[in-house]
């Protein structure tokens, strides 16, 4: 029992209750959203290290014993993508404070963003599925808040289409959450998984995997339930798109990681190879688009796509390693998405355009910039020894050894693609002849490029680094592939 | 009693589903409504219907209604008034802005290609 794990969640609320009162004043929200969000990343980083030495963390909020109360429960995944959230919170804030106007900036925009990072930690911590569709809700509602932040006619346009994707999507999540009460009587996670152990394999426990598959494939963004994301996520400006891009298709993801390594182990052959399935199309759709674009935002978009779909085929093929490779390439993709986003929106700033045909010869003008953009675009791709490289490695070499020989085939086939489609950007946007942008001068691009090389040296030495990272990485993939030690560490049995 | 639940759940979703497919979006809202409606009353009837009993549990009682189901209901009520407040004020905003409450019409490509 420790309460160190509500920390996280705890200091962007309160965040984001005091930003309310000083909403009028910028300068001094601004600088209580950059430390509030500074001190939530060191917080987090001392719980990894605490998960690390002392093994899994729980709370069991106001003394309720852990199969009756709402618990909390910090392992290596949930601590290690609670301290990249944080991190690109923190990083997402100080790009704004250039970006976004002092007008929106009123309108309680931190407090919105602080609310989503509430939501989106909260939903790594908890160890309670009705817990899990309650801090969903939080992070949407302030989702649905950052999307039509600015008031724009696409952003009107294309939030009333978000929202009402999700609000079907929750209560299909409650009807979900229904049926698997009814079954097995419980609402905690580990408990849940006990029951359904001891149930065995039935028709309605894979009905209501598929069902699960479906609320959080939504908000996942896998093949047949994507079709709401591109345009979404094209209506706000980037700190808010790098916000969206980066944490809440991975919320979703999170989801079935959990969901499908902790329930549902006793019909495999058909739920995990579902999974697979709809992880490869979903692959292929998003290589599909990020290739068929010649707009920089769709393309980075499509891109989100293409890394669910890998993250997800590691989860199907289910071995340690390639779990390993999950949460690598998981924590690897959260962090470039970010950067890659906030890149774009540096360029987008710039010329005016997110057309790719109407921007070149960046790189002239602008060589910091080119060169992160280069150095993201090579980790995005996974070329080693940058980030991304690992995780996909172990997800194709089991891939094979599991013989799923087209599945990783198309892992493999999909990098280069990914590649591509990224340096299609870097060659026709950054190469070329420069020209002149109308309102150029105005923006600071030294400044603005603070957030995003960060965030690229964190992913270079994500990468490099590798022999450090791996043990967390593979404590948490150890978790995932042996759940006996979560229901350990909760039950308490 | 389970069973007339359960027509009473297929009537909402059907009354939803029908609503939700329509162009106009305050009809759009009144079915996510209806929806979210019909998704809290199966969670009650889920959770085991039990007439003359109390969800309260003493030393001596020897049946009591399961309290999560009710629990689990207020907050999903909860939560869904407040995402149909937000959503009828922005459908509002949406309609001064856009001129139109007409779902057809909000399709287009405009800045999206």
């Amino acid at each position: 029992m420790i309460n160190f794990l509500i920390l996280p969640i705890l200091i962007p609320f309160l965040t984001g209750i005091l930003l309310i009162f000083f909403a009028k004043n910028v300068s001094l929200s601004r600088w209580i959203a950059g430390i509030s969000s500074f001190i939530t990343i060191i917080v987090s980083a001392l719980l990894v290290q605490k998960v690390r030495v002392d093994g899994i963390q729980t709370l069991d909020v106001s003394s309720w014993q852990a199969p009756f109360g709402i618990t909390l429960v910090s392992d290596m995944l949930s601590a290690l993508l609670v301290l990249t959230t944080s991190i690109i919170l923190f990083t997402c804030v100080i790009f704004s404070f250039k970006t976004i106007s002092k007008e929106q900036e009123r309108f309680y925009y931190y407090s919105a963003m602080n609310f989503l990072a509430v939501g989106v930690i909260g939903a790594f911590t908890t160890g309670d599925i009705f817990n899990l569709f309650v801090f969903f809700e939080v992070l949407l509602m302030s989702s649905y808040v950052l999307l039509v932040h600015g008031g724009s006619k696409i952003q009107l346009r294309e939030s009333l289409k978000y929202i009402l994707v999700n609000v079907i999507s929750s209560a299909l999540f409650v009807i979900t959450v229904a049926y698997l009460y009814s079954v097995v009587g419980t609402l905690n996670m580990a408990h849940i998984s006990v029951r359904l152990s001891e149930i065995g394999e039935s028709g309605i426990v894979t009905v209501i995997a598929v069902l699960f598959l479906i609320v959080f494939g939504l908000k996942g963004a896998i093949f047949p339930l994507y079709f709401w994301m591109p345009g979404s996520y094209y209506a706000p400006p980037a700190p808010i798109l790098a916000l969206f891009g980066a944490l809440l298709t991975k919320v979703g993801v999170y989801s079935i990681m959990r969901t499908y390594t902790l329930f549902f182990l006793d019909d495999k052959d058909y739920t995990h190879q579902l999974l697979g399935i709809l992880a490869i199309i979903t692959i292929i759709v998003g290589v599909i688009g990020a290739i068929a674009y010649s707009n920089i935002k769709k393309i980075v978009i499509y891109n989100i796509i293409v890394a669910v779909g890998v993250i997800l085929f590691g989860v199907a093929i289910m071995t340690p390693e390639s779990l390993t490779g999950s949460v690598s390439y998981l924590i690897h993709d959260m962090i470039i998405k970010a950067a890659l986003f906030l890149l774009i929106g540096i360029v987008i700033a710039i010329t005016g355009t997110s057309d790719l045909r109407k921007i070149s010869g960046l790189i002239k003008r602008y060589p910091g910039l080119g060169w992160t953009f280069f150095i993201a675009a090579l980790a995005l791709a996974g070329i080693p020894p940058l980030s991304g490289f690992i995780g996909k490695l172990l997800i194709v070499q089991e891939g094979f050894k599991e013989e799923h020989y087209w599945g990783a085939g198309i892992v493999l086939m999909s990098s280069l693609l990914v590649l591509f489609s990224i340096m299609k950007i870097f060659i026709k946007g950054f190469w070329g002849t420069p020209q002149a942008y109308k309102e150029e001068e105005a923006v600071p691009v030294r400044k603005l490029l603070v957030a995003p090389v960060i965030l690229v040296i964190i992913s270079v030495l994500y990468g490099a680094g590798s022999e450090f990272v791996l043990p967390y990485i593979s404590q948490a993939a150890e978790t995932l592939s042996n759940p006996s030690i979560y229901i350990e560490a909760v039950l308490k049995e | 009693m389970e069973i007339v639940m359960a027509f009473v759940i297929g009537i909402l979703f059907m009354s939803a589903t029908y609503l939700m497919l329509s162009k106009s979006l305050l009809r759009i809202i009144v079915g996510t409504g209806l929806l979210s409606h019909g998704a809290h009353l199966l969670i009650l009837t889920m959770g085991g219907l039990k007439r003359g009993t109390v969800p309260l549990l003493d030393e001596k009682a020897s049946a009591y209604t399961d309290p999560i189901p009710q629990a689990l209901i207020l907050t999903a009520i909860v939560i869904s008034f407040g995402v149909t407040a937000f959503f009828l004020v922005l459908a509002y905003r949406a309609y001064q802005e856009l001129g139109t409450d007409n779902m057809e019409r909000l399709r287009g490509t405009e800045g999206n290609d």
